[in-house]
């Protein structure tokens, strides 16, 4: 079977006037179809602009990138790819639904893309039935990053790409969105590329997770988290869960 | 703060009438006092009852300044937005073009109406143009600015779902410098009847401007307060109408990231 994402010898370098930063170097990574992989790592170790590179926002300076056996462009073009930012990025003018109605109204292949699950349907999957006519500003933070996966989701897309999507909410809305995920990854079957820099968060998550290291930005070690779905809150309290998450944090602060 | 609608909130929309009715009994009283001349302060009583005399003067001289500012308005403020736009489209027009609009706006508009009364004659056509140039500078700085200050990760989202410039603009740009188009027309809303009037100084046979200078002239001072509480009036009406307008369509919380 094909790799949803594979990428080899990826290096991203940015130039400017004062002179040039390796973001990323000689990254390998393989993704198959229907799988969660973490990218976690300290600031500056180039997580996210390996995300970027995968939805085509960046283009790599040397290697390959390939999202579902094709360039990105061709995923990013044909809406294989859904993407969720820090912030949820929601036009404040547009309700809710309006907001995740966004995808079905722009681009090429627009009218093609309105799937099995309508707007209102991927509003109900992430708990916002009757909050429809919201705008954002009336909703919580957590409410606004539902929206947000709920519109990613719109346009049926093979690959989700998520940028640290809860990194700005509080613990408790993190793990109920967390949970949610899980199960919204379940009955999708999207591959999932999510990065995080809290350890609980992925290893929680993920099947695998990739250790990225800083300066330059680069691969450290992929880390598989063999414990089985579905996965209660609870199984954080394991000692195989606990067991990952020190081998990690042992990475990271060697790093 | 107090939301609309709190008790205190009802009470401190009353002050500023009550402020009003405190002042005019005040200069009523002083002009009494003092035995003023009419034709130096007139008391409010004697304006209010010129305000109804003259009545038919007024609405004939109200009539041309309120078209004058009205137009001037829509085509100050309409050329504005399309020179915004054309200078968000093109950052070399923006930049071999904008530093004369700001030279243009540096002219005071004392200055600027002679010249185009010259050129336009003393018909009401020089007066729209006036009111629309004194509504133009503002609506311009204030709609480039509105259409290039775009959240960028909502930029870095439309590209992910490669929505084309058209789209961009209609669905990003164009909504997010709502709220800026809306504080420009406020201020364009008084201005244009400022300009109307400074217009029909300058020679004119109808219109409140006119009124103004004749009035002045013939030293009927209580016909020339009314007249300046009918040119204010207008403008009230004008700029009540914009912010109605902006409260209906402007229904975000602008600047807010989400």
């Amino acid at each position: 079977m094909k790799a949803a994402v594979s990428l080899e010898g990826a290096t991203v370098r940015f130039t400017s006037e004062r002179g040039s930063v390796t973001a990323l170097e000689n990254v390998a990574l393989e993704v198959a179809p229907g799988g969660f992989v973490s990218l976690l790592g300290p600031s500056g170790c180039g997580k996210s602009t390996l995300l970027r590179l995968v939805a085509d926002l960046v283009p790599p300076t040397h290697g390959t990138v390939s999202v579902l056996g094709g360039p990105p462009e061709r995923a990013r073009v044909n809406r294989e790819l859904g993407f969720v930012f820090q912030d949820a990025t929601l036009l404040p003018w547009r309700s809710a639904l309006d907001n995740v109605r966004l995808p079905l109204e722009v681009g090429p292949n627009k009218r093609e893309r309105s799937g099995r699950r309508t707007p209102e349907d991927l509003l109900r999957l992430v708990g916002l039935a009757g909050r429809e006519h919201a705008l954002p500003h009336e909703l919580s933070g957590g409410m606004r990053q539902r929206v947000a996966i709920a519109r990613a989701l719109v346009s049926e897309p093979r690959i989700l790409l998520m940028d640290e999507p809860f990194g700005a909410l509080d613990e408790i809305t993190r793990d109920t969105l967390n949970e949610e995920l899980l199960r919204i990854w379940r009955e999708t079957g999207t591959t999932i590329l999510f990065v995080t820099h809290s350890i609980p968060e992925a290893v929680f998550l993920s099947q695998r997770v990739l250790v990225l290291a800083t300066n330059p930005g680069r691969v450290r070690e992929l880390i598989e988290c063999e414990l089985p779905y579905p996965r209660p809150l609870s199984v954080r309290e394991t000692p195989e869960f606990i067991r990952i998450a020190s081998r990690l944090r042992a990475l990271l602060q060697t790093g | 703060m107090d939301a609309p609608g709190s008790p205190r909130a009802g009470s401190q929309t009353l002050l500023p009438f009550a402020a009003a009715a405190a002042l005019l009994a005040a200069w009523q009283l002083l002009a009494w006092a003092f035995s003023l001349p009419v034709y130096i302060a007139p008391t409010p009583a004697q304006v209010a009852r010129t305000l109804v005399s003259e009545l038919p003067t007024l609405l004939r001289n109200f009539v041309p300044t309120a078209v004058e500012s009205f137009v001037g308005f829509l085509v100050g403020n309409t050329i504005a937005i399309l020179v915004a736009v054309l200078f968000v489209h093109s950052r070399r027009l923006e930049a071999a073009l904008y530093p004369i609009a700001v030279f243009v706006n540096t002219i005071p508009i004392l200055a600027k109406a002679p010249i185009l009364v010259l050129i336009f004659g003393l018909g009401m056509t020089s007066k729209v143009v006036i009111a629309a140039f004194i509504c133009f500078f503002p609506t311009l700085a204030n709609m480039v600015r509105g259409l290039t200050s775009v959240n960028p990760q909502s930029l870095e989202l439309m590209r992910v779902l490669s929505a084309s410039r058209a789209e961009v603009f209609w669905k990003l740009r164009v909504p997010s410098s709502l709220p800026f188009l809306f504080s420009a027309l406020k201020i364009a809303s008084t201005t244009s009847v400022l300009g109307a009037i400074v217009g029909e100084w300058i020679g004119a046979d109808l219109g409140l401007g006119a009124l103004i200078i004749e009035a002045t002239h013939n030293f009927r001072s209580p016909l020339l307060y009314a007249t300046v509480f009918v040119a204010s009036g207008w403008a009230v009406v004008f700029f009540a109408v914009v912010g109605f307008a902006e409260r209906r369509i402007v229904t975000w919380k602008p600047g807010e990231v989400s």
